[in-house]
């Protein structure tokens, strides 16, 4: 072994963090630590698919406005005024709209959070980083679309005459727990993807029929008082109705929110917990 | 070795990694596929039998492969194709897991897989400077601060908010290795990175490397370029097969793989044939012979050495002159060869020409031309590439100033094959 520079200009290396690679242990914490320093990495990447997504468009971000709106005259239409399907007694065009909100931004994330690591695969096989950032920053560039169609609906509030109270200080708190089933959903659906594609078209399955086994085009009282809970298994059904009661000054149903919590945070574990497994094959396998 | 101010900066202890590769050569990529053989596994289980032979092939990437690279230290991994450098690089950027073994590491390792990674062809080359920084680990303040430099270097000033994906190629990868070549850490892992760009840019990127090597990072370099290996780097590891087969200083190392290379690799080009009705002739294949008539894409300096080009004529031909152009890598001409005229019927043929001008070590490639009645009627260039090797018959290498630009016309006849 050639010992080069044993002299004083011998840059003098601090013996600084140590990283040991080993073969992968069957299971292995969250490196909390690990994904804070990456915390840029995760603000450019979804600034990244922020920017990229109204790049080249001639109405640019005009398009997260008149996404959800265009959905809520088309609901509003067809299910308030021709199906007549009913609202709880608040104006139709306001009540989907309130359930479009947080379904929108879930099914968007699962989506593109489902095809984020594949669609990654160049970065993966390239370079490394926490993977989870991956999945993780996808979600997060859909939350200026959130934040602008919020800002809609307390428009559309105004203009219906439904007033703005302290209930609608719920909304970050129901988002955050959006945001877990999301990312746990997300995280298990692109894993899955990794090794096998098929799960490609199981998110556009799932966002179709989710659509209409979540309350949002129809209250929970359509269904009777003892079938309920069936439909709270689903924890985006409790969390959207959440969203209505924040927006309508509805006494929340604490126990549907409680238990979609519950769902969410066991989602997010087993998300997390499963894509750990695999992160370290991902380069082998994608 | 045991001297306690003397910590390696890398130590990789029995590093090995495995690779399955299935029976069909493809992978379980669908659920039903997994399903299935997750059945019939457990099927196998039942039965007590352990796999089958030949379900599943193990392929070995890299066996039992230790190193330490001490601080500062810039080593040269060469090797063929497959024989494990890349896999290597992999591992220790922690880009894969290994199979077995240990890998230590002290300090903060940056990779150059590959440049241009995360480049985002729709956003311009301002937001793919802060985004490709990012990914290869620098913070937005540290880009901020080389941001100029960053630019200088890659010389895009004007376009800097164009989108990349309207970038020419050449100004693409300037970019991508400038935002790289700026990243601060103490252990650097570049894989071929070289073999990009015009001729200008290819040494300002060398001497990069090498300002990086002589401020005391420590390097692993991975290349097939033995002349950048020899600049930069004071070890080299030839890599065979996944092992080590030598470990010792760049020259030694770089004259046991020239040497074997020559002696293996052959030196045949196919070229692929077009379909199109309207060809009247085209080449077939351009071949490489040391003096010794072996098949080589290795050439020492001085030799002399023979190119065949293999042709066919679909149409009989009157006045047909073949040719081939030499090039270096950097698209400087620098020898046309032609044969005599002929008038050909239809047929393969075969023209050889004797190179024995004294080039300069350097990578070549080979444009090839027919024509009749002085008009061309089939062109190709950048075919195939060798190398003259700067490492000589005799120990003291050889350099002929700069590269001439040469018209030859060689009494080499048309052969029919």
């Amino acid at each position: 072994m050639v010992h080069r520079n044993h002299n004083s200009h011998e840059p003098l290396l601090e013996p600084g963090p140590v990283t040991v690679i080993e073969p992968r242990t069957r299971w292995r914490l969250l490196d909390f630590k690990e994904l804070w320093a990456y915390r840029e990495l995760f603000i450019v990447l979804a600034l990244r698919d922020i920017k990229v997504r109204y790049k080249q468009t001639a109405l640019g971000a005009l398009w997260a406005i008149l996404q959800p709106l265009t959905a809520m005259v088309v609901f509003t239409v067809i299910f308030g005024r021709l199906a007549k399907i009913p609202s709880d007694g608040y104006p139709y065009a306001v009540f989907v709209y309130a359930g479009l909100l947080p379904w929108t931004f879930f099914a968007s994330a699962i989506s593109s959070s489902g095809n984020s690591l594949v669609g990654s695969a160049n970065l993966i096989s390239k370079v490394y980083f926490p993977r989870l950032i991956i999945p993780f920053s996808s979600l997060g560039a859909h939350l200026l679309d959130f934040a602008i169609s919020f800002t809609i609906l307390l428009g559309l509030m105004v203009y219906f005459g439904v007033g703005w109270t302290v209930n609608l200080l719920a909304i970050p708190f129901l988002l955050v727990m959006v945001m877990a089933v999301a990312l746990g959903l997300g995280t298990i659906l692109s894993t899955l993807t990794v090794s096998y594609r098929d799960f490609r078209y199981v998110v556009p399955f799932l966002v179709q029929t989710g659509l209409f086994v979540t309350p949002v085009i129809y209250p929970v009282s359509l269904f009777p008082n003892k079938w309920q809970w069936v439909l709270y298994l689903n924890p985006m059904a409790g969390l959207v109705e959440g969203f209505r009661a924040a927006v309508f000054a509805a006494p929340f149903n604490t126990m549907a929110i409680g238990l979609s919590c519950l769902i969410a945070m066991l989602l997010l574990i087993i998300g997390v917990a499963y894509f750990e497994q695999v992160e370290r094959r991902f380069a082998d396998i994608i | 070795m045991p001297r306690a101010q003397n910590i390696p900066a890398i130590r990789i202890e029995g590093l090995s990694k495995k690779y399955f590769i299935g029976k069909t050569g493809r992978r379980r990529d669908t659920f039903r596929e997994m399903l299935m053989s997750a059945l019939s596994a457990t099927i196998r289980k039942f039965n007590g039998y352990r796999s089958g032979p030949g379900e599943e092939r193990e392929f070995w990437a890299l066996k039992g492969i230790n190193l330490e690279v001490q601080p500062g230290e810039v080593i040269g991994v060469i090797g063929r194709n497959g024989a494990g450098k890349s896999t290597l690089l992999k591992i220790v950027s922690r880009i894969t897991a290994p199979t077995t073994g240990r890998i230590e590491i002290r300090g903060r390792v940056s990779s150059l897989l590959e440049v241009g990674t995360g480049f985002h062809p729709e956003l311009t080359g301002r937001e793919n400077i802060f985004l490709n920084g990012a990914i290869l680990g620098m913070s937005r303040q540290e880009v901020r601060s080389k941001f100029d430099q960053i630019v200088a270097f890659a010389e895009v000033e004007e376009f800097l908010d164009t989108p990349v994906k309207r970038y020419s190629s050449g100004m693409y990868v300037r970019l991508a290795f400038a935002v790289a070549a700026h990243l601060e850490s103490e252990i650097l892992l570049v894989d071929e990175v070289l073999a990009v760009g015009d001729f200008e840019f290819q040494k300002r990127c060398l001497g990069k490397m090498s300002e990086v090597a002589k401020r005391g990072r420590t390097v692993l370099f991975v290349s097939h370029n033995m002349v950048a290996v020899r600049n930069l780097c004071s070890r080299a590891i030839l890599l065979q097969s996944g092992k080590i087969i030598e470990a010792g200083s760049a020259d030694s190392i770089i004259s046991r793989y020239i040497s074997e290379q020559a002696a293996k690799q052959g030196a045949v080009v196919d070229l692929p044939p077009s379909h199109d009705k309207a060809v009247i002739g085209q080449a077939i294949c351009l071949c490489f012979y040391d003096q010794a008539h072996r098949p080589t894409s290795y050439v020492r300096i001085r030799d002399s050495w023979f190119i065949s080009l293999k042709f066919e004529i679909l149409k009989p031909l009157s006045n047909v002159v073949a040719a081939v152009g030499i090039s270096t890598i950097e698209s400087v001409p620098v020898i046309t060869y032609w044969s005599r005229e002929k008038d050909l019927e239809p047929g393969t043929y075969r023209v050889e020409f004797e190179c024995n001008v004294p080039l300069r070590s350097n990578d070549l490639t080979f444009a090839v031309g027919l024509s009749r009645n002085g008009a061309t009627f089939y062109y190709e260039n950048n075919i195939g590439r060798i190398s003259i090797s700067e490492v000589a018959t005799s120990d003291q290498p050889f350099r002929s100033s700069g590269s001439t630009l040469l018209w030859s016309t060689q009494s080499s006849e048309i052969q029919r094959v």
